[in-house]
């Protein structure tokens, strides 16, 4: 992979998502072997929205290259609370840094602020825009249980601002997909995806309910819907309740099929599912650390080429 | 037909943009960041009679010979219309618009979540795609009545 940064899914090719795949295997194959590669390095860790997974990955999958990682800590306790813009903060972390894993609450930011800094920016979430290493590491789950080619992937849940299924959506029109979206109405893909899957020449059908399409799934990825997405709490209630899988609903699916979840869950897989042997979303979660390994390798090794 | 009818006199020196899409003279003007305050000249003509498109306006703007580039993003909203360069009341170029490959610092995003409306050192950017225009940093497509997405300060 030859990239600067990573910003949308939209900018990797199928040899670009392989080359990463391939050197994270190589690198969940024996991790130790890499514990000195980057000793010298320190990543940034930019986050003006929660996370739990992502930050932590990030954090040791650096520390497992044998580098070091800056936290800016929360938005309440930097400068950005005294109204500094992001283009001041990259800018002034750029020089403490060797790359940096920047989430923020407004789409393009990570666009905007690789404008602005010499050093690799990795979009670790833009509002509901994309988050292509959560992509990465989901197709490097997929390609581990099921391949990733021949493949009817269903894609449930909050399809217009989540920015994992945008980007998630957007790789796989790298590969042979069948690519079936559920969700309700007021939840469907926007339009800029759905411009790109088009574009693309995409194989996708867009459903309401999983009944009909699940016997058909290898693949179902199912993501939260938010309550704040609903004006009223019963709305949401029925809605969010149509779209819950538990063993029941997994009756009537492949005896192959693997459910994930880029998480974290609240109540949309019960808890049953977790020890059928469909769930992947605790392996898919684990899959973060050589997935940020390898794509960490890449953009600090292109960095190192650079100088 | 005749400048009589068109109730428009010719200029000496400028810039003559006809076959404007009728009613969307005001929106070049914005387009271009002519308001007046420059102290052009600036005539238009607005929805008069034309063979080729029904109606049309014609904008005229005297001491100021317009880019290719400046008039390019006229094409957005105004697809048929022409450049006519003026020296002493004599057209020495006769220009179509092209569709420009980005338009830069012109539009607003509509997206109020995306990083340009924030209060960022950053200048709008969008690709001109099929379908439209995109927003280059949250990729947001504006199909329609673009020239309701001109950002303020143009």
């Amino acid at each position: 992979m030859r990239q600067d940064h990573l910003i949308t899914a939209t900018q990797l090719s199928r040899a670009d998502i392989e080359a990463v795949l391939d050197r994270a295997a190589e690198i969940d194959a024996d991790q130790a072997k890499w514990g000195e590669r980057y000793d010298r390095s320190v990543l940034a860790l930019c986050f003006f929205e929660p996370s739990t997974r992502t930050k932590m990955s990030f954090d040791t999958a650096m520390k497992r290259l044998g580098g070091t990682t800056t936290d800016m800590g929360t938005v309440e306790s930097s400068s950005v609370k005294k109204g500094e813009s992001l283009a001041d903060t990259v800018r002034v972390v750029e020089g403490y840094a060797d790359a940096i894993v920047l989430r923020h609450p407004s789409e393009g930011a990570a666009k905007m602020a690789a404008e602005f800094v010499d050093v690799p920016v990795i979009n670790a979430g833009d509002g509901a825009g994309q988050h292509p290493s959560q992509t990465l590491l989901d197709l490097y789950t997929i390609r581990e249980n099921v391949g990733l080619d021949d493949l009817s992937i269903g894609i449930m849940g909050d399809l217009k601002y989540g920015r994992t299924v945008h980007s998630l959506a957007d790789a796989l029109t790298n590969f042979d997909v069948r690519q079936h979206f559920i969700s309700p109405e007021s939840l469907r893909l926007p339009r800029n995806v759905r411009f790109d899957l088009h574009q693309a020449g995409a194989q996708v059908r867009e459903h309401t309910d999983l009944d009909s399409v699940l016997p058909d799934l290898d693949v179902l990825y199912v993501t939260r819907i938010q309550r704040e997405r609903f004006p009223d709490e019963n709305e949401y209630k029925q809605i969010a309740g149509e779209y819950q899988i538990d063993a029941e609903t997994l009756a009537e699916a492949k005896e192959g099929l693997s459910i994930m979840h880029p998480l974290p869950r609240v109540d949309e897989i019960d808890p049953a599912v977790d020890s059928t042997p469909h769930a992947n979303y605790f392996e898919q979660a684990h899959n973060g650390i050589p997935v940020r390994m390898a794509l960490l390798d890449f953009l600090l090794s292109e960095q190192e080429a650079s100088r | 037909m005749s400048d009589h009818e068109l109730r428009v006199s010719k200029i000496r020196n400028g810039t003559v943009i006809d076959h404007v899409t009728g009613g969307q003279a005001l929106n070049v003007l914005s387009i271009l960041g002519i308001d007046g305050s420059e102290g052009l000249g600036v005539s238009i003509g607005m929805n008069v009679p034309s063979d080729r498109l029904g109606r049309k306006d014609v904008v005229k703007v005297e001491d100021r010979e317009l880019s290719q580039s400046e008039v390019d993003v006229i094409s957005l909203i105004a697809p048929e219309a022409s450049i006519n360069i003026i020296r002493d009341f004599a057209v020495v170029a006769k220009n179509r618009v092209d569709r420009p490959e980005t338009v830069v610092g012109l539009l607003s995003c509509p997206n109020r979540n995306c990083i340009t409306n924030g209060n960022e050192p950053v200048e709008t950017k969008f690709t001109v795609v099929d379908e439209g225009v995109r927003c280059a940093y949250c990729g947001t497509i504006i199909r329609d009545s673009l020239a309701d997405h001109i950002a303020p300060d143009q």
